[in-house]
């Protein structure tokens, strides 16, 4: 039994305290946890996914990091400075070593970066994080500079999306040699082991890592993902750690002893989608009066009746019924504390008598039919979520119709703008124009914008806005930029927003973990508990 | 005798082909896979990079001969999500599906027909209504639900089962020696741990099959002990158990037959809820995870994998059937 | 039973012909021999029943958003709601009366699973038959066809359904017969392979009676104990199908539940003690498929010409 540094010698005093900690260190040397979402692959740059991601973060490092308020902080990178508006230098961190030995040099970086548009059949590539860049210089081995056309003030959140892997290794690597972990060499403080697809994966500690060393001396990352499952799992003591804790289990979970909860608001908002595209003076495709008949006009188009669509949604009843506690209301895609929160927005509050005000100024005193679609297989409570706020319309007149389908299908309708109102989620970067940009803006192929606006909104003044703050250096005049832009698309309903989700993690007694708001589970987020 | 092999072959191509094309279409309705696959934030260079890397820039009926000409080389495509080479993750997963549904069979077969058995031959007693009763439990109750009260009760509540996943395995040369169990095609019925693992996913995906062989079996019996030839055997002065275990028994056995082998195809491929709710890492959890991506290569491949194993059953109970049943000649059929 | 069936003097276990021969009443005096059987007739009038009068007898029409109110969602069984009534077996997570849903699911299930079984039956059976009886060629597609209907996933010929079709209740049943009809084909194959070898068969070709009278009335009636024998299972499988579809998000409407999608709505609440939610439609469901056997297994002995005494 390997005791821990310092922790031991404080407790041999108490022969009780000395039992418990030989307890929980013969169960520390090995820990298993059960994440609901499979990791499709061990090559950090094949696939843009979360799970996929968190796996790669415990063997990978970036050179920014981003701690578990999803705060920008040193990573493999001590520093970072703009040299000047085109120009971003990077300090590396000396003496880090790579699992193979290597040591960890610029060159390991231009390499990578280099790497990511050039991952063959990657079905969602890193190469967006790549592309500002026009120009690698290696100043010396831990020094590197990058050289942007224009200036670009989001690379150092671009280089959190990162993982740098080891030139030697990867030269010639393909993403099968990654899976078969002949090239899944990084900086991490755990090294894989070994791979199963879509099963597991076991990690081992890296005894040479820079930082703090890993708690675990093996740590099983199993694939469960059957949600009831999952909680059986962890219930019965098979594993340690479950993510994606379900709502329905959290009043259980929360009475139970052996089980500890950790959570986090998360920075996922889930949200309503409505159609744009059809001008005021055509139909919308699910939008009737109340006879079933066309209704001539796409009422959506009316600012009035977003507003009163908003306003008849009870979100505290959704939050507390529903989501069971797990989720906060929301007025805007970020939660307090994030840069680009607009923190003089109206709260979206309930009103439903005004809803109906806003109806009969609009034209509709008797409202009309809608049919609101969702999927019921990607959010949290998704396709509940619909039927309550069915209810909820239904009642101030709007009489709705509820569909559902799996995500498979309704992706692709919803993205040819087949739906009147959907609801969809949108996981933000840690920073306001990353929805503003992908969800709000309105879509221009070559800006990359609008890649996720569903529903089409436009609003030229929100992309004024943006198009500022994506060229703006100084941080404060960025962030009041974003701030305006969001404010403008909020006030006017571009999106129903309903609530940001929390993130949710169960620990067997005796561990603990450190949520994040990111929503990945990360192998070295899992400890022994202090006592 | 091999006239009817060969014909059966080239059919079996045909169906082969109608499947591919089936699906592709199919797959194609459903939905775009680059939608599921994309990073929400990506851009249109991005998206069109990533159909153009998946291939599904070209026309329909050009990505279909593109397929089928590698098809003939033997390369099914690789996995949109996976990248790795469809055949391969399926061939992979293949044995915990193997050893997951053959366990299955083995119960049902074990429970299924002395219990069928004696339910047909003393119809009346309150044993053989107890059977019969539980035999409707068997497959009346959604699998899925089967699956968690089995969790609930032997791994949460007693604590006897481990709950989910697929415990040690070994390959078979792992088991002479007993230490190497890392390399060769792992089976997890060779370990106490693995059997333990085992248990429950298989006594799951059986249940209904249990029922299904209870039925045929005592539907059988009952039939078959109203016969002339065994009411003269009985008279002959046989014993009850020769009469049992040689007459009727051989009777019984080809309605049996028929379903359990068509029941062991539908077992391996369908074993997709059972495998999902206790976290068992076989083609089926892979097969409901590449359709709810839309990862058309490995439907493609998994389906004609499965084809080819349906069609071979058949073939297996067709010729069974010739066996056991001298009246049934399969030349006559030409 | 047709005359000609029995006709062929050499069916084996036909002893007494005048038996055979019953007319109606004879059917139900025989089918009421079996109290249990009997009771399962009852039992199943009674579910019946409740289905179709569902509208008129449910305290609540749980597929109308509007009666329904989340504030009342999962309240155990005798809590009185909002709307005032007492909600005798509790609610689900809309708030939806768990009796007017069980109501109400009973028809949606009892509709997707006899509906596709018939069907399925109807149109199995008769390819199955035509299949063993023509023999060669036809045999041979018809066969294939059956392969390659029973190695497509019944969870991707529902996708593909959906999104050809959009849900619904009936999508559910063409999607229920596509998936099954092939289990009749071979059942009713294997069986009639074996019995158009025997002598009555040989018989009735001897006197050139047409061959849809020779399948339908004399091949058809003995391969009918294998083929009820699949088919109350397979009404029962329907339904359970239909749950499991419900379960993988593929079945029907969210908002028109049907006791299979109830009993997945519930299912996430076991863990939790939130038993009713899942546990009462459980319930209905399994008195539901028992009665139906019951009264299969009945009608197997009662029509099968072999086991007549």
């Amino acid at each position: 039994m390997r005791h821990n540094s310092g922790r031991g010698v404080a407790v041999t005093t108490t022969v009780a305290a000395a039992f418990a900690l030989l307890a929980s260190h013969a169960s520390a040397q090995t820990a298993t946890m059960a994440v609901g979402a499979p990791v499709t692959s061990l090559d950090p740059h094949y696939h843009q996914l979360s799970p996929n991601n968190a796996v790669a973060d415990t063997i990978f490092e970036r050179l920014v990091n981003t701690d578990e308020r999803a705060r920008m902080v040193p990573g493999l990178a001590t520093e970072w400075r703009v040299v000047e508006p085109t120009v971003w230098e990077f300090k590396l961190r000396p003496n880090v070593r790579f699992h193979n030995g290597n040591a960890f040099t610029a060159e390991d970086v231009a390499f990578t970066l280099a790497r990511l548009p050039n991952v063959p059949n990657s079905p969602s590539s890193f190469a967006a994080y790549s592309r500002p860049i026009s120009r690698v210089e290696i100043v010396d081995p831990l020094t590197i500079r990058f050289h942007t056309p224009e200036p670009y003030p989001l690379l150092p959140l671009d280089m959190t999306n990162v993982r740098i892997i080891d030139k030697e290794t990867a030269e010639h690597a393909t993403t099968d040699d990654f899976n078969a972990l002949r090239a899944a060499v990084g900086t991490g403080s755990y090294r894989a082991v070994v791979h199963r697809n879509g099963d597991r994966i076991e990690f081992e500690r890296f005894n040479e890592y820079w930082g703090e060393r890993a708690p675990f001396q093996r740590v099983n990352y199993r694939m469960i993902t059957n949600d009831a499952a999952r909680t059986a799992a962890l219930l019965a003591g098979d594993v340690d750690l479950i993510d994606q804790v379900p709502t329905s289990d959290l009043a259980n979970l929360r009475r139970n002893n052996n089980v500890r909860l950790s959570e986090t608001v998360g920075l996922r908002l889930v949200f309503l989608g409505l159609d744009f595209l059809r001008p005021g003076n055509e139909n919308s495709p699910f939008v009737t009066d109340n006879d079933g008949k066309p209704l001539g006009r796409n009422p959506l188009q009316d600012v009035r009746v977003r507003r009163a669509l908003s306003m008849a949604i009870d979100r505290r009843a959704i939050v507390e019924r529903i989501m069971e506690g797990a989720a906060v209301p929301a007025n805007q895609f970020l939660p307090e504390g994030v840069f680009g929160y607009v923190a003089n927005l109206a709260a979206a509050s309930y009103d439903p008598d005004g809803a109906k005000r806003l109806l009969a100024e609009a034209g509709y005193p008797n409202g009309f039919r809608i049919q609101l679609n969702g999927p019921n297989d990607r959010y949290i409570n998704d396709s509940r979520i619909i039927q309550a706020i069915g209810q909820m319309w239904t009642r101030i007149g709007v009489r709705t119709t509820v569909e559902a389908q799996p995500w498979a299908t309704f992706v692709g309708r919803a993205g040819r703008q087949e739906y009147s109102a959907f609801l969809i989620g949108w996981g933000s970067n840690p920073d306001g124009s990353h929805p503003l940009r992908n969800i709000l803006a309105t879509v221009n192929r070559d800006r990359g914008w609008g890649s996720s606006n569903r529903g089409r909104y436009s609003n030229p003044q929100v992309d004024a806005l943006l198009l500022q703050s994506l060229g703006e250096m100084d941080e404060a005049k960025r962030e009041q930029q974003v701030i305006e832009g969001m404010r403008i698309a909020m006030t006017d309903v571009g999106v129903i927003p309903l609530h940001i989700q929390t993130n949710i993690w169960a620990v067997r007694r005796g561990f603990e973990f450190t949520a994040r708001n990111d929503e990945l589970t990360r192998a070295q987020d899992l400890r022994p508990a202090a006592r | 005798m091999t006239v009817y092999l060969v014909r059966r072959l080239i059919q079996a191509l045909f169906v082969v082909l109608a499947m591919s094309v089936i699906v592709f279409v199919g797959v194609y309705a459903i939905g775009d896979p680059v939608e599921i696959l994309i990073s929400p934030d990506a851009d249109q260079i991005e998206r069109e990079r990533a159909v153009r890397a998946l291939g599904l820039d070209l026309p329909l009926w050009q990505q279909y001969l593109v397929f089928l000409t590698n098809a003939v080389q033997g390369d099914l495509g690789r996995s949109f999500v996976f990248n790795e080479p469809a055949l391969k993750l399926i061939l992979q997963r293949m044995p915990a599906t193997l050893e997951l549904a053959f366990g299955a069979m083995f119960l049902s077969i074990i429970i299924g027909l002395p219990l069928g058995l004696y339910a047909g031959l003393r119809p009346n007693s309150p044993a053989s209504k107890t059977i019969m009763a539980g035999s409707i439990l068997g497959f009346s109750l959604p699998t899925f639900w089967v699956g968690l009260m089995l969790i609930m009760v032997f791994a949460v509540q007693l604590g006897w089962l481990p709950s989910t996943g697929r415990g040690e395995t070994c390959s078979v040369l792992g088991f002479v020696g007993l230490t190497s169990c890392s390399s060769g095609t792992q089976w997890s019925f060779l370990t106490l741990n693995g059997l333990s693992h085992m248990a429950m996913p298989a006594l799951n995906l059986a249940l209904f099959k249990i029922s299904l062989v209870i039925r045929l079996t005592r539907a059988g019996v009952r039939e078959t002990m109203l016969m002339d030839y065994v009411k003269f055997a009985r008279a002959k002065g046989l014993s009850p158990s020769r009469v049992t275990f040689v007459h009727v028994f051989k009777n019984i056995l080809i309605p049996v037959v028929t379903v359990v082998g068509l029941e062991l195809g539908s077992t391996i491929a369908f074993s997709v809820v059972t495998e999902s709710v206790f976290a068992w890492p076989g083609m089926g959890k892979l097969i409901i995870d590449s359709i709810n991506v839309l990862d058309r290569p490995v439907i493609v491949a998994y389906l004609m994998i499965i084809v080819l194993l349906f069609i071979t059953i058949n073939l297996v109970v067709d010729l069974t059937y010739s066996m056991l049943d001298p009246r049934v000649r399969l030349e006559s059929k030409a | 039973m047709s005359q000609a069936a029995i006709g062929g003097a050499a069916t084996p276990a036909a002893p007494r012909k005048d038996k055979v021969e019953t007319p109606f009443r004879r059917f139900v005096s025989e089918f009421a021999e079996s109290k249990v059987a009997m009771f399962g007739l009852i039992v199943f009038s009674i579910i019946a029943l409740i289905a179709i009068l569902a509208p008129w007898i449910a305290p609540q029409n749980p597929y109308d958003l509007a009666q329904l109110d989340i504030m009342d969602g999962r309240m155990e069984p005798g809590t009185v709601g909002g709307a005032g009534f007492t909600y005798w077996l509790g609610t689900d997570d809309q708030g939806r009366d768990m009796l007017s849903g069980i109501m109400y699911g009973l028809r949606i299930s009892l509709t997707v699973g006899a509906g596709s079984a018939l069907i399925a039956c109807l149109v199995g059976a008769s390819l199955g038959l035509l299949a063993a009886y023509a023999g060669g060629r036809t045999d041979s597609a018809i066969m294939r066809l059956v392969d390659l209907q029973l190695s497509f996933p019944s969870i991707l010929v529902a996708l593909m359904i959906l999104a050809f079709l959009g849900k619904g209740v009936m999508n559910v049943v063409i999607a229920l017969v596509i998936v099954e009809w092939a289990y009749y084909a071979r059942t009713v194959r294997g069986t009639a392979l074996v019995e158009r070898r025997r002598e009555y068969i040989e018989a009735a070709q001897c006197l050139a009676l047409p061959t849809h009278r020779i399948m339908f009335r004399h091949l058809l009636p003995n391969c009918l104990p294998p083929l009820i024998v699949i088919a109350t299972m397979q009404v029962a499988r329907a339904i359970a199908l239909e749950a499991t579809l419900s379960f993988l998000g593929l079945g029907v409407p969210i908002t028109e539940p049907s006791l299979g999608l109830l009993i997945a709505n519930g299912y996430e609440y076991m863990l939790s003690g939130k038993y009713w939610i899942s546990f009462y439609p459980g319930i209905a469901l399994l008195i539901t498929i028992v009665s139906i056997n019951l009264v299969g297994d009945q009608l197997r002995d009662v029509l099968n010409p072999r086991l007549k005494k």
